[in-house]
């Protein structure tokens, strides 16, 4: 069972909903937000295994290679240019597609394995991490939907571009976290579109949800999206997140995610 | 001279700083929406769209089944699980990389452009905003970042909200800037991100600012990332007070400046410092 968490606008409350529900349903954590992973923060673990996660990147024998030029007009992301007597890459333009040495004419091209970042695990909590400078974080979720083959809620990247995608594959149900602000609605509209696209049946999480505030109930009404849980605001939750705590250490927020675990396992159950 | 707000962590407040400096800077200074695939800023002033242009940023593979002799070279050679079994393309998985095309003896595949949003020039009170919108799910938001910043009113001066994050999108929006200001927050989480953000504009040598957003939630940290900044010759140039009439104001469609509060008057001095410092 794949259950994915995701919300178009960052900040929203992701790790908060996946790390909080991890617990209290029992399942395997997975931070795919591997640009800025934080779900370490709130499991604690101490003996961590770790496995890199690389791209192929061509190398080139000069003593085999004409300089015939086929590798750069296949590259479709100028991660290639020839340059006097040689040619030259650009490591971070490169995706590992292979297109150059399928190109060469002369196998003038051994790919070699260069680290992009890494996997962090330990039981039932796994951790993608993309090395900075590095541009692409989408290989390290891929390896992580390799790697992950027990129940699992997958704690997405913020936004609604190809990562997100990565992250989404082969799910079984997506939680939508949003906030009623304007900002929270926008990009909440843009992550329902998404998982609409892509059949991803999902339900719709208001986190830090306040009485007089009406704009996401609202608008779930009238477009018959089901909202499944309102997370009331509280400052002391905000607080106890701040220092790196789970919420359901606070009785009150235990009940909270007790209650949207089972709303959520229901949904599971009809996925 | 272009100064860009980021923060690593999402959420932190970028949107609602850029949209309170944005009110009390002058409005020649060009706005540049980077946050192309949650692009807010626009959602806060009364705007009309004066140029949009369709913007054409990945490519997908497509096979002509005509030409077509089920040799399966594209299906073994495609390592992103584009091409199914079937021969036929997932266009969500395909890169546009072009090794299926290669590999391909008869010449039945092609690279086609794919439409993958919009970039806008809109018109609103505190000036213009270059901003841009990627379909869901689409490739390449790195290089719409990268066209919105290309949009030039002839401004001297731009202002521009990042996104969330250090990967392609964030490094498009900061290469080249003059000045960065990181917003964060202090909870374990935005300072982690903060540490990680500020490890590439460092590497960009770009000089950097640090605002501590809602910096009451937790003065134990506020302190531990002031300290952090300090070590790093980090200028903290602004401690915003945790307010709940900034998300009230967002909802009613106006900046933070326009009310008189703790957070704004915050705001106000962060933008004094910043006029002094950058000459925005």
């Amino acid at each position: 069972m794949k259950l994915v968490v995701l919300s178009g606008k960052g900040g929203t409350g992701k790790t908060t909903v996946s790390t909080n529900l991890s617990k209290v349903l029992n399942m395997a954590y997975v931070d795919c937000d591997v640009e800025e992973p934080n779900g370490h923060i709130f499991l604690n673990h101490d003996h961590v295994e770790e496995k890199e996660v690389f791209l192929l990147n061509p190398e080139f024998d000069t003593t085999k290679c004409t300089m015939c030029g086929q590798c750069v007009t296949s590259c479709q992301f100028n991660a290639l240019a020839k340059v006097l007597d040689r040619i030259m890459l650009f490591p971070s333009l490169c995706h590992g597609c292979g297109a150059c040495s399928l190109a060469c004419p002369v196998d003038a091209i051994m790919e070699k394995p260069r680290t992009i970042g890494k996997i962090q695990y330990q039981n039932q909590f796994y951790m993608g991490i993309l090395n900075i400078k590095e541009p692409m974080g989408g290989p390290v979720i891929s390896e992580l939907n390799k790697m992950v083959k027990e129940s699992a809620i997958f704690d997405a990247p913020p936004g609604t571009s190809c990562s997100v995608v990565k992250t989404l594959d082969h799910a079984d149900f997506a939680l939508l976290v949003t906030e009623p602000t304007k900002f929270g609605l926008h990009d909440l509209k843009l992550a329902v579109e998404l998982v609409k696209s892509l059949s991803v049946p999902f339900g719709i999480i208001e986190n830090r949800a306040e009485e007089e505030e009406f704009l996401i109930r609202d608008y779930c009404e009238e477009e018959g999206l089901d909202l499944i849980y309102q997370i009331p605001f509280s400052k002391s939750a905000a607080s106890k997140y701040a220092g790196g705590r789970l919420l359901i250490e606070d009785d009150d927020f235990k009940v909270h995610f007790e209650t949207l675990g089972q709303l959520v396992m229901k949904r599971l159950e009809g996925a | 001279m272009e100064l860009v707000i980021i923060s690593g962590k999402g959420g932190t407040g970028k949107t609602t700083l850029t949209s309170a400096l944005s009110a009390l800077m002058d409005s020649s200074v060009l706005k540049v929406d980077c946050d192309v695939d949650a692009s807010n800023l626009h959602l806060m002033f009364e705007k009309e769209d004066i140029k949009k242009e369709a913007f054409y940023g990945a490519k997908v593979a497509k096979i002509d089944h005509e030409k077509c002799i089920s040799c399966n070279k594209c299906y073994q050679v495609c390592r992103f699980d584009a091409v199914v079994e079937t021969l036929d393309v997932n266009p969500l998985k395909c890169e546009g990389c072009g090794a299926c095309m290669v590999a391909c003896p008869v010449k039945a595949i092609t690279l086609e452009e794919e439409h993958t949003g919009y970039s806008y020039l809109t018109k609103t009170p505190v000036g213009y905003i270059a901003r841009a919108e990627l379909f869901p799910g689409a490739e390449g938001s790195g290089k719409l970042v990268s066209a919105v910043r290309k949009i030039n009113t002839g401004s001297e001066h731009k202002l521009i909200d990042g996104s969330p994050g250090v990967g392609c999108a964030v490094m498009a929006s900061i290469t080249g800037v003059d000045y960065a200001v990181i917003v964060t927050e202090p909870s374990q989480s935005g300072y982690e991100d903060l540490k990680r953000v500020f490890e590439l504009t460092k590497h960009f040598k770009i000089k950097s600012f640090v605002v501590i957003n809602k910096f009451d939630i937790h003065l134990g940290l506020s302190d531990v990332i002031k300290r952090f900044c300090y070590e790093e010759k980090i200028p903290v140039i602004g401690e915003i007070p945790f307010d709940s009439m900034v998300s009230h104001a967002i909802n009613q469609g106006k900046t933070i400046i326009e009310y008189d509060t703790p957070a704004s008057k915050a705001v106000v001095s962060v933008y004094e410092k910043l006029r002094k410092e950058v000459g925005l």
